[in-house]
C-alpha cells in the first residue's frame, strides 16, 4: 500500500529540477505547482480551495486571535444617542471564544491542506524528473478511490467528530481557565477573563469547594466499584444458574431475566422512584403489612445510597447475564470432559475452567462498565436527582456523582468554570485508568493476531 | 456419583430462579396493572386492581396539556433517522479501521478511545452555543446530527466484529478484481448481519431514551421527546397523575421490549463478539 516514491538521489547533471520548481511554486500559491506539473484540474481545484479558505479566514483570523486573547473589552452599556438612551451591545466573551476556536480549527485544516499541496507538487515533480507519466484527473481520482479508500470512508465521520466532539471539548477545557461563572462573570452583561489555574486551586484548596469535591469523589469511586462488581457477579450467577445441566425451560428463564434490560431506562428508573417512595410506595406498604417500619429509601443519605445500588443491580444484571451467556457457549466442551476424567467436582470445574475463561473474555467490557458507572448519569439523576441534599456541600446531595454534580453546577447554578474543572478531573481519572487497563488487556496487544 | 447431590442442587437453583424471576417481573407487572387501575393515585392497597379501565390510555392522547401522541411521533422520527445515520457511519468507519493498515490508524484508534471517555456534558455548553449559532436549537435535526456523529466513538465493538471476519475472503475478491466498495457491500455486509442489528438496535434505543441532551436542546413542548415529557410528568404531577404515567410508560416500553426479546439472539452474538475480540 506504500505509495511514496522512493527518493532516489537524483543525478547532479539533471536538466530540470522539476521537484524544486513545483514545490516552490506551490509554496507561493497553492495549486501553482500542480499547474506547472500540468495537472490542470487538480491545480485549479487547489487554487479555488485556497481562494475560499482565504476569503473565509482573512477577515476573521485577527478578530479570532484578539477574541481569544482578550475575551472582549467592552461590556454592554447604555449610551445617549440623540437624547435617548440606547443599549449598546458589548463583546460577548463566550461567543468570541467559541468563534475564535472554530476559526482556528478551520485555519488548522487550511494549513494541513497547504502542506499536503506542497508535498504533492514535490512528489509529482520528482516523478517527472524520473521520467514517469504524471496522473491525470481521472487517474488521480481512481488512485484515490483505491489507495486512499480508508481516508475516504473515514472523512465524513471524522468531520462530525471534529465539530460535535473535539471542538466542544476544546472549548469546554478552555472554560476551566476562565472565571465564567454566576453571579459576577456572565455575559453579555459582564465580561469573562482568563484566570489560569485559579479554578483548580480553588477546587482543591478552598474549604467549601474541596469538602464537596472530596466527598463526592469518594462516593463516586465507591459507587463505581460496587455497581460494577454487583452487576457483574450477579450476571455470572444468573447465567450459570440458567446454563446448569438439568435446568429446564432455559429459553423461558432467559426471556424473563432479559426484561429489565429491555425496558427503557427512563421508564424503569422513574418507575423505581415510585416503587421506593417512602410514603406511598408499594415496597414500604408491603413492609408495613409484615409489621416492619418501612425504610426512608430515598430520603435518608445512607438508604438512598443502598437504593441506587440495588436498583442499578436490577437494571445492570441482565446486561452482564446476556454477555456471560454468550461467553459460556464459547468454552470448549473438551476442557470439562478432561476435568471430569480427572474427577473434578462441579465447584472445581467452575473455579479452574469457567471463571478464568469468563474473566479473560470479559475484562475489556468490565473496564468499560467501570468507566460507564463512574459517569452513570441516568441512574442517579432519574432516581434520586442526587438527593437527599447535604447542607455542607456546594450544590450537591448525598448521592450525587461527580458527573451529576457537574450537571447541577452547569445547568442550575451557572458555575461553568468549576464544572469544566471537575469535568477535566473526571476525564483524567477515567482516561488514565482505562488506558492503563486497555493496554494490559490481551485483546489490544493481539489485535492483529485474530485474522 | 455426582448424580446424588443433583436433586438438592436443582431444587435450590429453581427456587433461586423463581425468586429472580419474580423480582424481574414484579415492577413490570405493577406498572402495567397500575395503568389499568381507576383513579390517579400512586398509592394502592393491593397489586391486583378491583376494577379495570382503559381510560388512562385515552387520556394520554386527549389531555391537551400532555401531547403524548405528538411526543411519540417526535421520538420515533428522531430514533429512526439516528439509527440509519449512525449505523451507516459506524459500519463505514469501522470497516476502514478494521481492514486497512494506513498511516494514522493507530492515532485514530487511540483518539477515539480517549474522546469516548470525556463526560458528555463537557461538550454540552459548547454544542448548545453552536446549535444556537447555526440556528438548529429546538429542532429534531440537531438531535439526529449530534447523536449520529457521536455514535462513531462507540464503534469498537463493530471493529472487533469486522476483525474476526477472515481477511482471506476479501483478499480473494480483490484478486478477482472487486473494488473495495464492492467487497464491502457484497462480502462484509451480508456476513455482519448480527452486528448490524446490534448497532441499529442500540442506536435506536439510545436516541429513543436519551434524556439529558434532548432536554437541553428541545425548548418547546411540541418538540419534546417522550423521555423529556415523561420526566416532566413525574416531576410535576407525580402523585396526582400516577396512573397516567403508568399508561404512558407501558406504551413506551412495550415496543422496545418486544424488539429486544425478539432480537435477543442477535444481541447475544453482538455483545459477545464485541467482548471477546475487543
Amino acid at each position: 500500500m506504500k505509495q511514496q516514491h522512493v527518493p532516489v538521489s537524483a543525478p547532479a547533471n539533471r536538466e530540470k529540477q522539476h521537484r524544486m520548481t513545483a514545490a516552490i511554486l506551490s509554496i507561493i500559491l497553492q495549486g501553482l505547482g500542480q499547474l506547472y506539473n500540468r495537472q490542470w484540474i487538480k491545480g485549479i481545484c487547489l487554487l479555488l480551495l485556497e481562494g475560499a479558505g482565504l476569503a473565509y479566514l482573512l477577515p476573521r483570523l485577527s478578530q479570532a486571535v484578539w477574541g481569544i486573547w482578550t475575551l472582549g473589552e467592552n461590556t454592554q452599556r447604555f449610551v445617549k444617542v440623540n437624547g435617548s438612551t440606547v443599549l449598546q451591545r458589548g463583546d460577548h466573551s463566550i461567543f468570541l471564544l467559541l468563534e475564535g476556536i472554530i476559526v482556528l480549527l478551520v485555519f488548522f485544516v487550511f494549513i494541513v491542506v497547504y502542506i499536503l499541496n506542497i508535498r504533492d507538487a514535490y512528489l509529482t515533480g520528482l516523478a517527472r524528473e524520473e521520467g514517469k507519466k504524471t496522473l491525470g484527473a481521472a487517474a488521480s481520482l481512481r488512485n484515490m478511490m483505491d489507495k486512499n479508500f480508508p481516508y475516504l470512508f473515514l472523512s465524513i465521520p471524522a468531520l462530525g467528530v471534529l465539530f460535535f466532539t473535539i471542538m466542544p471539548i476544546l472549548f469546554t477545557i478552555t472554560l476551566a481557565f476562565t472565571n465564567y461563572s454566576a453571579p459576577d462573570h456572565i455575559p453579555p452583561a459582564k465580561l469573562v477573563d482568563w484566570v489560569g489555574f485559579k479554578t483548580f486551586s480553588d477546587l482543591i484548596q478552598l474549604k467549601s469547594w474541596s469538602h464537596t469535591f472530596y466527598g463526592v469523589l469518594t462516593w463516586t469511586v465507591i459507587w463505581a466499584v460496587l455497581a460494577t462488581v454487583t452487576t457483574y457477579f450477579g450476571g455470572v450467577l444468573v447465567a450459570l444458574l440458567i446454563e446448569q445441566r438439568g435446568i429446564r425451560f432455559k429459553k423461558l428463564w432467559r426471556t424473563i431475566f432479559i426484561l429489565p434490560y429491555a425496558i427503557p431506562q427512563i421508564i424503569s428508573l422513574l418507575l423505581m422512584r415510585n416503587l421506593f417512595n417512602g410514603q406511598f410506595g408499594p415496597i414500604n406498604t408491603y413492609m408495613r403489612a409484615f409489621g416492619l417500619e418501612g425504610l426512608p429509601w430515598l430520603t435518608d443519605p445512607f438508604w438512598a445510597k443502598v437504593t441506587v445500588i440495588v436498583v442499578n443491580m436490577w437494571i445492570g444484571i441482565p446486561v452482564s447475564m446476556v454477555l456471560i451467556l454468550g461467553v459460556l457457549t464459547a468454552i470448549p466442551r473438551d476442557l470439562y470432559e478432561a476435568a471430569e476424567v480427572d474427577g473434578a467436582s462441579a465447584f472445581q470445574k467452575f473455579r479452574i475452567i469457567t471463571m478464568p475463561f469468563i474473566l479473560f473474555a470479559t475484562t475489556p467490557v468490565l473496564i468499560m462498565q467501570f468507566a460507564g458507572n463512574f459517569n452513570n448519569f441516568n441512574v442517579i439523576f432519574l432516581l434520586t436527582n442526587g438527593n437527599p441534599l447535604r447542607g455542607d456541600y456546594q450544590y450537591a446531595g448525598a448521592t450525587d456523582l461527580l458527573v451529576t454534580w457537574l450537571y447541577k453546577l452547569t445547568l442550575d447554578n451557572n458555575k461553568y468554570n468549576m464544572a469544566s474543572a471537575v469535568g477535566i478531573i473526571i476525564f483524567i481519572i477515567i482516561a488514565s485508568f482505562s488506558i492503563w487497563n486497555f493496554r494490559r488487556s490481551k485483546s489490544f496487544k493481539e489485535e492483529d493476531m485474530i485474522q | 456419583m455426582k448424580k446424588r447431590n443433583n436433586p438438592l442442587r436443582l431444587t435450590l437453583s429453581y427456587v433461586l430462579l423463581i425468586i429472580i424471576a419474580v423480582v424481574s417481573i414484579y415492577p413490570v407487572l405493577w406498572i402495567f396493572l397500575s395503568s389499568l387501575r381507576p383513579g390517579a393515585a400512586l398509592f394502592s392497597e393491593r397489586l391486583w386492581p378491583e376494577a379495570f379501565t382503559l381510560s388512562h390510555y385515552g387520556e394520554l392522547f386527549n389531555n391537551p396539556s400532555f401531547m403524548y401522541g405528538r411526543w411519540y411521533l417526535n421520538t420515533l422520527k428522531i430514533a429512526f433517522f439516528t439509527m440509519i445515520f449512525s449505523t451507516l457511519m459506524v459500519t463505514l468507519g469501522m470497516y476502514a479501521l478494521s481492514r486497512f493498515r494506513f498511516r494514522g490508524r493507530q492515532t485514530i484508534l487511540s483518539t477515539m478511545l480517549i474522546l469516548g471517555m470525556f463526560p458528555s456534558f463537557m461538550s454540552m455548553i459548547a454544542i448548545y452555543i453552536i446549535l444556537l449559532q447555526i440556528k438548529l436549537l429546538d429542532t429534531h435535526a440537531a438531535l439526529i446530527l449530534v447523536y449520529s456523529s457521536g455514535a462513531v466513538l462507540g464503534g469498537f465493538i463493530v471493529k472487533g466484529f469486522f476483525d474476526t471476519i477472515p481477511r482471506s475472503l476479501d483478499e480473494a475478491a480483490r484478486i478477482d478484481g472487486a473494488s473495495h466498495l464492492r467487497v464491502f457491500t457484497s462480502i462484509i455486509l451480508p456476513l455482519s448481519k448480527p452486528m448490524l442489528t446490534y448497532v441499529a438496535l442500540t442506536s435506536f434505543t439510545g436516541a429513543w431514551m436519551d434524556f439529558i441532551f434532548a432536554r437541553l436542546v428541545l425548548r418547546t413542548k411540541e418538540n419534546w421527546t417522550l423521555a423529556v415529557g415523561m420526566w416532566d410528568l413525574v416531576n410535576r404531577y407525580q402523585d396526582s397523575n400516577f396512573t397516567m404515567f403508568a399508561a404512558g410508560a407501558v406504551l413506551i416500553a412495550i415496543p422496545i421490549t418486544l424488539l429486544f426479546v425478539f432480537l435477543q439472539r442477535f444481541l447475544v452474538q453482538g455483545l459477545t463478539t464485541g467482548a471477546s475480540k475487543g
